[in-house]
């Protein structure tokens, strides 16, 4: 039996564009979207730049078109836009034909909401609805009701790699034949809460991200939604599917190293990535690009270097590049949206730029693609590690 | 097609569970509206620098989890999996307090770590250094039936052998009085909760955590073993019956095969009644409840599916759990059915080792 | 200086929650990182709060952390030459 999963549609909104038509006119032209906090209230306006969407939550209900009294926060909002998108792409018209489910991802759920009437929701009776909407579960529950969809749902929080654990998760349930098809992905709004929890880490820079650079300060922080649709070989010949990649390898291990930080070796990172090769049943050197997880923190550029070279070798490891200076790090969404970024990157056989780069990192020989860089691209790597030592790796091929 | 066992089971809810010979000592308390998990002696498993971060959810889990694995003799599992509803909620309040009382300043880093969904599987692989897959799950009812599905695969498929599972939720006192507000805790004029006929909405809230190891192999410990899940996240109220019927027909199964039904009847009338709509056809079968024993939570199915493992084990019902009086003389299987108002349904088939 | 190390013992303890420590068991030149205590990496981020929100010193880089959290004595010298409150 193929072990590679059909990828027949994909959705995303990002602070690079509102689709993936915006995103991938973005990511070509070299324009990021990292700027100054409009949308929400902060001390840390105009000192902490994010990629922020500039879409109030009252824009996006109407451009969703959902009824008044909903009770529905900016993470579940962005996730239907993304949502909406990747099931139109793959040509759904009836989302409850065959045995559909959602496996989505949060950290921030319901938060943006909650932050602004958790100590007051006594003074304000008409927002009290919220106080349902708080949890993870009920973003994804809310984003199935918007699609229609009556099946399998689950959410899957496990930080900044997330987004990837969906995906995967979504591939074993179609390998099993418990699932025929399954959208998945990620999705979380920016939120004071995540902004000064971050913060308090010093991890964040006060400048624009530069993934892999000598002197990197930190990351921007960013919101954004992307799912991608995987179905099995049965429906995608049944229905005469037109696929747009494969998910062909996928991985995921524990650093079990400390809650934030990475371990010296990448452990986990290079446990992740051997499996995910495993899986695929790759050498290698077929891998022909990499899009790294990259936040630009001093600790997670070089243990993923340190992990990259262990897998692929001094000198061998394949052109890379981190799209984080484009979007920011959009925790849980980060591996749905370098997902749709890496199926682009093959659809047109190009290697976005890792922005902001100016000096090689003094610990070795890793130097980004720097300039848009066309290329045939036949199976991408794509790296995303989170908190709690939770290290997630993906492989996409060529359709 | 290998089958899954679940080699141990440990659990701390409002029941004092983690003693031995428990079944014999369960109380229901069903006029409060808030039911407090009983705390082991953390101290004893947990060394001082690591408890002084742990909200209470990881520290439960720490003690289940160490539980389970030392019962299943299993030093490191191939795979922890966790679920849980609301994650570590004090930590998250903690954290937003002061960034709401400080305005943003002077913050500090421990409770926003603290407060990350995966923070006990996080805690856990690093405590025994496990450096396999680690996923957490956190549906808003189905996070542990998720979580065995997931591991279930996995053994299946041959890529693990014994696999760490469990759920936890604690409670906080500023969601507690949230939920009061919102009418999700049953209001005191309301109590005490007639769980089984409730003509109220609302429901008592409780906590705690529950751990197992499912394992490829059965064992001379086994408790159960995994025969198939179902997982939905709505269903209108007439189709509750067929939810359960086709489950059971795809596993070959009559109503009348079922030995023992586990309901969530919480106490909330309107949700309630997918229960009473859903038992309505086993007429032979012993027909249990649970949650007037360890309150209604986000993973409250922790404590029915660790209450399923004895009960196959020890071939016995207690008392205080049984809706009808069907008597059993064999327990060869048990049906778990469980929702959070009325969202998030599960289905979890269980036989005898 | 004496009465500055006693509050630093008092604030270290309540602010790291070192529930089972005493004034009395941290000594002003034992290590406070890689000793007896078990403190990590955030221990040092919550310190570098407590300079700024107590004494009103703003640790721009973290990394300088590692020297002036060496011990009580070395942090009170810190304190001392640099408070603005």
């Amino acid at each position: 039996m193929s072990r590679k999963i059909a990828i027949t549609g994909m959705g995303i909104i990002s602070s690079i564009g509102n689709n993936v038509e915006e995103n991938f006119i973005s990511l070509k032209s070299g324009k990021h979207g990292i700027s100054d906090i409009e949308m929400f209230e902060t001390r840390h306006a105009g000192s902490i730049k994010t990629g922020e969407i500039k879409w109030s939550n009252e824009e996006l209900i109407q451009q969703l078109q959902l009824p008044e009294d909903n009770n529905v926060t900016r993470t579940s909002l962005l996730g239907m836009m993304a949502a909406r998108e990747a099931v139109k792409s793959a040509e759904i018209s009836d989302i409850n034909e065959y045995k559909t489910g959602l496996i989505s991802s949060t950290s921030v759920a319901g938060m943006d909401i909650t932050e602004r009437y958790f100590y007051s929701y006594e003074d304000f009776p008409e927002k009290q609805k919220y106080i349902d909407a708080h949890d993870a579960g009920n973003s994804s529950l809310a984003i199935a009701d918007y699609l229609g969809l009556k099946g399998m749902v689950s959410t899957i929080s496990t930080a900044c790699s997330s987004a990837a654990n969906a995906i995967m998760m979504g591939a074993k349930l179609i390998k099993n034949g418990v699932l025929d098809r399954v959208i998945v992905g990620g999705t979380d709004s920016l939120s004071k809460f995540t902004l000064n929890g971050f913060n308090t880490l010093m991890i964040l820079t006060d400048s624009y991200n530069t993934p892999f650079d000598n002197d990197r300060k930190g990351l921007n922080l960013g919101e954004a939604a992307a799912f991608i649709v995987l179905e099995s070989d049965e429906v995608v010949k049944k229905e005469n599917k037109k696929v747009l990649a494969y998910l062909s390898g996928y991985g995921n291990a524990n650093d079990a190293h400390h809650q934030t930080a990475s371990s010296e070796n990448g452990q986990g990172a290079f446990l992740a990535m051997q499996q995910a090769l495993k899986i695929s049943g790759l050498e290698k050197e077929s891998i022909d690009y990499i899009n790294v997880h990259g936040t630009a923190t001093p600790n997670n550029d070089l243990s993923e270097g340190i992990a990259m070279i262990r897998i692929f070798g001094e000198g061998q490891v394949p052109e890379f590049s981190s799209t984080k200076a484009f979007t920011g790090h959009t925790l849980a969404a980060a591996a749905g949206i370098e997902a749709v970024f890496s199926i682009l990157a093959m659809q047109h056989s190009v290697i976005f730029p890792n922005l902001n780069f100016k000096t090689k990192m003094q610990e070795f020989d890793l130097v980004p693609v720097t300039e848009l860089k066309e290329k045939n691209i036949n199976h991408v790597l794509s790296n995303s590690f989170g908190f709690g030592g939770n290290c997630s790796t993906l492989i996409f091929s060529k359709s | 097609m290998s089958a899954v066992y679940i080699n141990s089971a440990s659990c701390i809810s409002v029941q004092d569970t983690l003693k031995e010979n428990f079944l014999l000592d369960l109380k229901a308390d069903q006029s409060v509206q808030i039911l407090k998990a009983v705390d082991p002696n953390y101290k004893e498993f947990i060394p001082p620098a690591m408890i002084r971060r742990m909200s209470k959810t990881v520290k439960m889990s720490s003690v289940a989890s160490s539980y389970a694995l030392k019962e299943a003799g299993i030093e490191k599992p191939d795979a922890i999996i966790v679920g849980t509803g609301m994650g570590c909620s004090q930590d998250s309040e903690k954290f937003l307090k002061n960034v709401i009382d400080n305005k943003e300043e002077f913050l500090t880093p421990t409770f926003f770590i603290q407060s990350t969904h995966n923070t006990v599987a996080g805690q856990i692989a690093l405590g025994i250094q496990c450096h396999a897959y680690n996923f957490t799950y956190v549906n808003t009812s189905s996070s542990l039936e998720f979580s065995f599905l997931d591991a279930k695969l996995q053994i299946i498929d041959g890529e693990a052998e014994n696999i760490l599972v469990g759920a936890a939720d604690e409670q906080t006192g500023r969601t507690m009085d949230l939920y009061r507000l919102h009418h999700i805790i049953k209001k005191e004029e309301d109590l005490p909760a007639d769980y089984l006929h409730s003509e109220t909405d609302g429901v008592i809230w409780g906590e705690g955590a529950s751990f197992f190891v499912l394992g490829k192999d059965k064992t001379e410990n086994s408790y159960a073993k995994v025969r198939d899940i179902q997982i939905i996240n709505r269903l209108d109220l007439e189709e509750a019956p067929s939810f359960i019927t086709d489950f059971l027909t795809r596993n070959d199964l009559k109503h009348e095969d079922i030995d023992a039904v586990i309901l969530g009847f919480s106490g909330d009338a309107t949700s309630d009644a997918y229960y009473t709509k859903g038992m309505d056809a086993f007429k032979n079968s012993a027909l249990l409840y649970y949650k007037h024993l360890s309150g209604e939570f986000n993973t409250a199915s922790g404590f029915s599916t660790f209450m399923a493992c004895h009960i196959l084990k020890e071939q016995q019902i207690p008392d205080i759990m049984m809706i009808n009086s069907e008597k059993k003389t064999e327990v060869k299987n048990i049906l778990l059915y469980n929702h959070l108002a009325g969202n998030d349904h599960s289905l979890m088939l269980l036989e005898r080792a | 200086m004496e009465n500055l190390k006693t509050e630093l013992k008092h604030k270290i303890i309540e602010v790291l929650n070192l529930e089972d420590v005493s004034v009395e068991e941290v000594k002003d030149t034992d290590p406070l990182f890689g000793g007896g205590l078990g403190l990590d990496s955030i221990d040092a981020l919550e310190l570098i709060v407590l300079l700024d929100k107590d004494y009103g010193i703003k640790l721009a880089d973290p990394k300088k952390g590692k020297e002036i959290f060496q011990s009580i004595d070395t942090m009170a010298a810190f304190i001392e030459e640099n408070r603005t409150k």
